[in-house]
């Protein structure tokens, strides 16, 4: 198996001298489907974070596939970040532009022909089943519709990495189960998907390999159960 | 999409594009006059050095005689080409004449006050100073005026002109230019959360820089267009009151090529201006 992500020995101090993580190895392969599990404030975030390069680790190493995290050129930030799909927290759509707009944005930001935009666009709408509210605003949609809007625009641009931070964190239980499932589909053709969650439903449910985390050490690291029953 | 965004911007904060498009097109209004003067005051001087005239203005108590000897005096010199006598009563149909609008001034003055005069045309520009020099000797003779006074007159003014002319121009671009920083300043603050979020999902910093700077191109073109207009504008309202007041030096139709060059160096002064502007801002407040 490719490995695509590589923690090693990762240690992160703010400035107010609070390790928000300690020692954390970990990896993840290609195509693999990872549970980041833990409390508020255990370092779910800031691992994220550390991945795409907002925020740098005080020790320790990391690669994103290839990339060389700590020694990652500033001009090539915008690079590493293109092919991560991120699927915020706080879903971070632009309010006043329509949702079909605030997924062509990362294909404007990739320099993709403005011919192919359309189709790219209306394809990633498709897969997440909102096509109807293309010409949406964000006010305009439900928690659930957003969250698909989000993971749109996360895959729009085909990343080989899709992290998707608490996606379900604001959602009805029969909502959170959509998404999940949306991204399992999105993980079985072969894109690597790591998603932070503290939703012990869905993760006791899916048989996937869940990496746990408590006041930024990390706590357990389990393969994929055979229990678990997959379907909700 | 550059300029998709850059459009963005500008419709979502009105005022502020309004601000900065009025600011700019102040500083341009007032680059604009000044050419426009700058521009008069050239063809005025080219009018007085063109005449090889000398005008002599006698005393009162001159008598006809000592008038036609230094008039013949004057042709046996054979510098002169000319030489118009203007009498008093001439002097005063001549004023009459240049001030039928205005009874007031007709009332006021009478023959009596108005000197009698020669208008000596030369038969060469360099020989005005000798003549006025000569001119000058003679008792009967109240004041010589010619061209080079005139001219060293306007000359004067003119850089006195052109001095308080880009003493106010620079003070204007600089407040122009601060005015820009602060309104891209504050729509970059605005637009804070969009760029961070453009950052997250891969805009380099370039990507997010280039709308705000042709934002700021835009509002100095704008500005300049609209200064340049306006300024236009005055000067076709001006022109028949400064015709008159200008009466025979050819300083109006103001030639469109002129007028053309002049919007075109303020389009590319204002390209300059905005993009500085926007460029500071973007390099003060997107680090």
């Amino acid at each position: 198996m490719t490995c695509m992500i590589k923690l090693d020995k990762v240690s992160k101090k703010y400035g107010t001298g609070v390790f928000a993580l300690s020692e954390i190895n970990f990896s993840v392969d290609k195509g693999e489907f990872v549970f980041l599990v833990g409390p508020t404030g255990s370092g779910k975030t800031t691992i994220f974070r550390l991945l795409i390069r907002d925020l740098l680790p005080s020790t320790g190493s990391i690669t994103v596939a290839d990339f060389d995290i700590v020694k990652l050129p500033h001009g090539k930030i915008p690079t590493l970040r293109k092919k991560i799909g991120f699927v915020f927290q706080d879903l971070k759509l632009l309010l006043d532009q329509t949702i079909f707009e605030n997924i062509a944005l990362s294909l404007e930001i990739a320099k993709v022909p403005k011919a192919d935009i359309k189709k790219r666009v209306e394809e990633a709408l498709e897969k997440v089943g909102i096509i109807n509210h293309k010409d949406k605003f964000p006010i305009q949609l439900s928690g659930g519709e957003l969250q698909r809007a989000a993971i749109a625009r996360a895959l729009v641009l085909s990343p080989d990495i899709v992290l998707a931070d608490e996606p379900t964190g604001n959602l009805d239980l029969e909502t959170s189960w959509e998404i999940v499932k949306l991204l399992e589909s999105i993980n079985e053709k072969g894109t690597t998907i790591i998603m932070a969650t503290h939703n012990t439903e869905i993760v006791k449910n899916l048989s996937k390999r869940v990496i746990g985390l408590d006041k930024g050490r990390l706590v357990r690291d389990e393969p994929p159960s055979r229990k678990a029953s997959g379907v909700k | 999409m550059i300029l998709k965004t850059m459009w963005h911007n500008i419709r979502r904060s009105p005022y502020q594009a309004f601000t900065a498009v009025f600011i700019i097109l102040q500083t341009f209004f007032v680059v604009s006059i000044f050419s426009f003067a700058v521009w008069g005051s050239a063809m005025i001087i080219n009018y007085f050095e063109s005449l090889p005239q000398v005008d002599v203005f006698f005393r009162n108590e001159a008598k006809q005689t000592e008038i036609d000897a230094l008039k013949k005096q004057l042709e046996e010199s054979g510098k002169t080409a000319s030489i118009r006598f203007v009498s008093k009563e001439e002097a005063l149909k001549i004023y009459r004449e240049q001030n039928k609008d205005d009874p007031l001034l007709l009332e006021l003055v009478t023959a009596d006050i108005l000197p009698s005069s020669f208008h000596i045309s030369s038969v060469s520009i360099n020989d005005l100073s000798s003549i006025a020099d000569n001119l000058k000797k003679s008792l009967i003779v109240e004041r010589v005026v010619f061209p080079k006074q005139v001219v060293s007159k306007l000359i004067e003014w003119t850089e006195v002109l052109r001095k308080v002319g880009i003493a106010l121009v620079t003070f204007l671009v600089v407040d122009a230019i601060l005015i820009m920083v602060i309104i891209v300043g504050i729509k970059i603050s605005h637009k804070k959360e969009d760029i961070e979020i453009m950052r997250l999902i891969g805009a380099t910093n370039w990507y997010i820089r280039w709308p705000f700077i042709f934002e700021g191109v835009l509002y100095g073109i704008v500005g300049a267009i609209l200064g340049w207009g306006l300024a236009l504008g005055a000067l076709w309202y001006a022109t028949p009151f400064l015709s008159t007041f200008l009466h025979e030096i050819p300083v109006f139709p103001i030639p469109p090529t002129f007028l053309f060059l002049v919007l075109g160096i303020e389009v590319l002064l204002a390209i300059v201006l905005g993009g500085i502007s926007s460029f500071m801002a973007v390099i003060r407040y997107l680090k």
